[in-house]
């Protein structure tokens, strides 16, 4: 469902532009709300969450979209880890549907996605290792990267089990806005894939903005 | 020297609600029957050498443009390898998107029972499954992945709600999986975790353990998209020359 955010970009307390094919990892602390602005269009934040008291504890696709009997994620998504715990709720999405089947794309998918010589071409999953390679302090690694969500790609599932990469549903300014349930880690790759027709093979950049609990 | 692979022929039967796990070589066929209609088998996949190589979903969906599993489907890791092939389905779709039953969620829609008081009718869910099969080779929570759910139909609406189909459940069907590399596998028979049935379902599950035909040239799943040849390319290569034992890479039932 389409809803949108009542929170002034001049009351945030963090604002960040996330170039496409770099990644931004930053704690969240519960309460916190933290949008995610799709500057130009339909541009894939493929993005991961941890509980920041136990990092292995971390975002789970299928436990996501089993409790909320729904493949799509959208306003009122409670975003669960493999745990079964809330890490933070969708509140607002002016775009209305987004994708956690996908996966993030990576050198080794690309291989077989476009052409074994594609191997070398810049991929979210090798922006997540560096991530994590470059913040030891959280005590995770490649072990720890699990399936993504993929804020503003349309992957529509059909009704015979199909599952198709469609134009996108976003647009420039579009968002998304999520609260912490708890305190989280949030891992975004801004995607550098130059192979989809989804991004008109024109990755570009995103926003990223911060609120603390107490201004709402 | 003869090959012990070539007389591989092993038969059991899984009761509903149990868990095993075994490693399985490249070139084995292994076959799934749903022998009372209904039955659910939650699948894991790593390389016993590498386990940060995991089944991998997403990867799997998107090189095949499915949500769907069936026949002439590969089942990809994340590093762009085939861990095994669907050369047999009489079933017609299997579900991986919806993880497992948890404890928790086992004692709300049936009620627990302990093995105290019920022994081998206790209630064992998919995700504890998961975990005691994947402990035993060092694995543990952090490296659980989306898991198949074979024989278990899940269908998405257009507004994207998730439908468990009970109805499409046939006694009787058969998967069979050829594996092109060497795989350890963690299964378990625990219910779907969208099975709305009114008592905790066991449904026995017949495993069995053979030699698989070579893949030939005109092999339907390595042919059945670009996308699988090249996924073949892949795992090929990485047996000829990534295989720590020689002998192996030279095995009849490698050649592709």
């Amino acid at each position: 469902m389409k809803t949108s955010s009542t929170l002034a970009t001049n009351t945030a307390i963090f604002q960040r532009r996330i170039p496409a094919g770099d990644y931004w990892i930053h704690a969240i602390k519960r309460g916190q709300r933290l949008r995610i602005v799709d500057v130009e269009g339909n541009q894939a934040a493929d993005t991961l969450f941890y509980n920041a008291a136990d990092p292995f504890d971390r975002y789970s696709a299928v436990d996501t979209i089993r409790e909320q009997r729904n493949v799509y994620l959208t306003t009122g998504s409670k975003l669960l880890s493999t745990s079964g715990r809330v890490l933070a709720e969708i509140v607002a999405d002016t775009v209305g549907r987004h994708d956690t089947l996908g996966g993030a794309c990576a050198t080794e998918s690309n291989t077989v996605r476009y052409d074994l010589e594609k191997r070398t071409m810049h991929a979210c999953r090798d922006s997540y290792v560096l991530a994590l390679q470059e913040n030891e302090q959280w005590g995770i690694g490649k072990r720890d990267l699990a399936h993504n969500i993929n804020f503003f790609m349309n992957v529509p599932v059909t009704p015979d089990g199909g599952l198709m990469f469609a134009d996108g549903v976003s647009g420039p300014g579009q968002y998304v806005e999520l609260e912490a349930a708890i305190d989280i880690i949030v891992l975004i790759s801004n995607c550098p894939q130059l192979n989809n027709p989804c991004n008109a093979y024109n990755p570009t950049p995103l926003d990223v903005l911060i609120w603390d609990a107490d201004v709402r | 020297m003869t090959d012990q692979r070539l007389s591989l022929h092993y038969e059991t039967v899984l009761e509903g609600g149990k868990h095993w796990s075994l490693n399985i070589r490249a070139g084995t066929l292994l076959r799934l029957t749903d022998l009372d209609g209904g039955a659910n088998v939650g699948m894991l996949f790593y390389n016993p050498l590498n386990t940060l190589e995991r089944y991998n979903a997403p990867d799997t969906l998107k090189c095949q443009h499915t949500f769907k599993l069936t026949r002439g489907h590969c089942l990809y890791s994340d590093m762009g390898r085939i861990f095994c092939s669907v050369v047999e389905d009489t079933h017609g779709w299997h579900d991986t998107v919806c993880g497992n039953l948890t404890k928790r969620a086992v004692a709300q829609r049936w009620g627990e029972k302990s093995y105290q008081e019920y022994r081998n009718d206790w209630t064992q869910n998919g995700h504890d499954a998961f975990l005691v099969e994947g402990g035993k080779y060092g694995l543990g929570r952090r490296d659980l992945a989306a898991n198949l759910n074979w024989f278990s139909k899940v269908a998405a609406a257009d507004d994207g709600a998730l439908h468990f189909d009970a109805s499409f459940a046939k006694a009787g069907a058969q998967v069979g999986l050829r594996f092109e590399m060497d795989t350890l596998v963690l299964l378990h028979t625990c219910p779907h975790p969208l099975d709305t049935a009114k008592e905790y379902p066991r449904k026995p599950v017949k495993i069995s353990l053979s030699e698989a035909a070579p893949v030939a040239a005109d092999d339907f799943c390595k042919n059945s998209r670009p996308e699988n040849g090249r996924g073949f390319a892949n795992t090929e290569l990485y047996r000829l020359c990534g295989c720590p034992d020689p002998a192996r890479a030279t095995h009849p039932g490698s050649a592709s």
